[in-house]
């Protein structure tokens, strides 16, 4: 395999609607950015491209992916679609490594976009179900937000996980998006705002879930000998993982941990895993994305992550998986401020504040899916640009505010997450 | 060949939410031809106030759902029944929904476990308010009498 770098991306604004524009436009506007930006590129350099959007219902047009393709004007050039749920950007970013990785083509296009606004909420939530065995989950009430309930509800009687910790993470990821214009919902809260708001389904309230959003996202893949000829700052892809699980969370086996280099089996004494309160395929992605960029201990290796957190819970579960601390120890490493951002006030105490720098990495720093929105589509490469600018030390010149640049920030990974965690990637990006 | 031909009028129109830009409501729906394959038994079971669980013929593994191979070794299994006592494994009360479900709200999921049973069973659970639910707590299984052959003709309540 050949080594891969991102060169450029690009994304549109999140938001509940974008009525004056369709998914053409919008995934139009995100490549332009990312072609603007880059100024010894155009489009005759591109020699394919991969599409994501996730739901045939949400967009109502098959084959919508070719509609892209002639709308960006890069027909006859090659082209295909790729789906799977919540993770289908990561995996469309992963599917464009692959495609530059392989010698197919020298630069590669993934672009992703997703259109909700086009129906109400709850016609939305239940289009967003049928990613639910349709048999067997969909018709006993069918919710994803439920199904991270229980998740979350059987992780709090595992490990002690309490609701203030996972106000604590909607706290973050809405003060940090503050800072990013690019973010549909950004905003101080207080734990007590965030628990005092509607209750969707015990113990999630409304402001522990992400929102359905409008929007569109690019993100512009080489080879080293394109790279080196078009970007001065490029990215490079280090690492790739991806993970599976059962489609139905009643299947998952209650067996032992998949080990990181930094574990020992003696961590996880009669813990039964993955069960419903961890995602197994999250831990598969990691540890294969860690394989191969040669991480030993993420929380040390890496100086930052934008991850999945389509709800706060499902955050602090994503800490475990990928490693940031022992699976049982999500809550404290919130109630430590290990993801927070250091210059960042977000009027919280912390109970357990850990003074070593060493410990600290920032979770979500872009806000994330609770704060930027989650259009499924273009999710994934979203945190792939958010991630590219952040290593590239350009969030101040893209976000027009610099608050949310991480200094010398070498190494990041992106985490994109499907169902109930039935697809996974991991990616791990860095400075060349 | 007719130069003046037309094609006729229609005395329908479009429901506009907005001119600017033009927002039509645009009606879907569809009926499908549905099989539940392998699967069948399960259902057919829930209409004899059974439920049925998978065992694998080779290893052993026992399944609280329907799955016609083993997830663990491959081979096929055979159906056993399941016990109509289990435990609420966990829970949650669902205020809100998708739309197919929202005048049902609230209602209240649990995955069960059951004794000797290697995986878990989704269902609702009646007879409950959110704060009376438990880990660990008592539930048995219930069945509708007009049995429509769905996964909600079973439904458990507390012990």
């Amino acid at each position: 395999m050949r080594p891969v770098y991102m060169i450029t991306g690009g994304i549109t604004r999140f938001a509940k609607a974008h009525p004056e524009k369709d998914f053409r436009l919008m995934v139009k506007e995100a490549f332009d950015y990312a072609v603007n930006d880059l100024p010894n590129f155009n489009r005759e350099m591109i020699d394919g491209t991969v599409c994501s959007y996730f739901s045939d219902h949400f967009t109502r047009q098959l084959k919508a992916g070719a509609m892209v393709q002639d709308y960006l004007g890069l027909c006859p050039k090659p082209s295909r679609r790729i789906e799977g749920g919540g993770a289908t950007g990561g995996l469309c970013f992963q599917a464009a490594w692959e495609a530059v990785a392989s010698g197919r083509m020298e630069v590669c296009l993934a672009m992703g976009f997703e259109t909700m606004s086009r129906v109400n909420t709850w016609k939305g939530n239940e289009f967003i179900a049928l990613a639910s065995d349709t048999n067997f989950d969909f018709p006993v009430g069918g919710f994803y937000t439920g199904y991270y309930a229980m998740m979350v509800r059987r992780h709090m009687f595992e490990f002690g996980t309490t609701v203030e910790q996972m106000a604590k993470v909607a706290v973050k990821n809405h003060c940090n998006a503050i800072h990013n214009p690019y973010s549909q919902s950004p905003g101080k809260l207080t734990i007590a705002q965030v628990r005092s708001s509607p209750m969707v389904a015990t113990p999630l309230t409304i402001r522990d879930c992400c929102q359905m959003s409008d929007g569109a996202a690019v993100a512009v893949i080489a080879s080293e000998q394109a790279a080196a000829r078009l970007c001065d700052r490029p990215v490079r892809i280090s690492g790739v993982g991806c993970g599976t699980d059962a489609m139905r969370m009643a299947d998952r086996p209650h067996k032992e941990v998949i080990l990181l280099p930094h574990e020992s089996a003696f961590d996880y004494t009669g813990l039964k895993y993955p069960g419903v309160h961890s995602f197994r395929g999250g831990r598969m992605a990691a540890k294969l994305a860690y394989e191969m960029a040669g991480i030993a201990n993420p929380r040390v290796d890496l100086d930052f992550i934008e991850l999945h957190d389509a709800y706060t819970s499902s955050e602090i579960q994503t800490y475990e998986d990928l490693g940031l601390c022992r699976y049982g120890e999500g809550g404290n490493f919130v109630d430590a401020g290990l993801p927070f951002m250091p210059n960042i006030d977000y009027e919280l105490s912390f109970p357990n504040f850990s003074q070593s720098p060493r410990d600290h990495i920032p979770i979500n720093p872009s806000g994330g899916l609770l704060a930027c929105g989650h259009p499924v589509g273009a999710t994934g490469l979203m945190q792939a640009v958010f991630a590219f600018w952040q290593i590239q030390g350009t969030i101040g010149k893209h976000l027009g505010d610099a608050a949310l640049q991480i200094p010398d920030s070498r190494r990041g990974l992106i985490h994109s997450h499907a169902g109930t965690g039935t697809y996974i990637t991991v990616s791990i990006l860095e400075r060349a | 060949m007719d130069k003046n031909a037309k094609l006729p009028e229609t005395e329908e129109g479009t429901i506009l939410f907005g001119v600017d830009p033009i927002i039509v409501k645009n009606h879907y729906e569809i009926d499908y031809l549905h099989s539940y394959a392998q699967d069948s038994p399960f259902f057919a079971g829930l209409a004899q106030k059974k439920l049925l669980g998978s065992c694998c013929t080779s290893c052993s593994y026992r399944y609280a759902t329907p799955r016609g191979h083993c997830m663990e070794c491959g081979a096929p299994t055979e159906w056993f029944s399941l016990p109509l006592e289990g435990r609420v494994h966990t829970y949650t009360t669902c205020y809100f929904g998708g739309e197919a479900f929202l005048k049902e709200t609230p209602f209240t999921l649990i995955l069960v476990e059951f004794d000797g049973v290697e995986t878990l069973f989704l269902s609702r659970l009646v007879g409950t308010e959110h704060n009376e639910v438990a880990i660990g707590m008592p539930v048995q299984a219930r069945f509708q009498r007009n049995c429509k052959f769905k996964a909600t003709d079973v439904y458990f309540v507390p012990a």
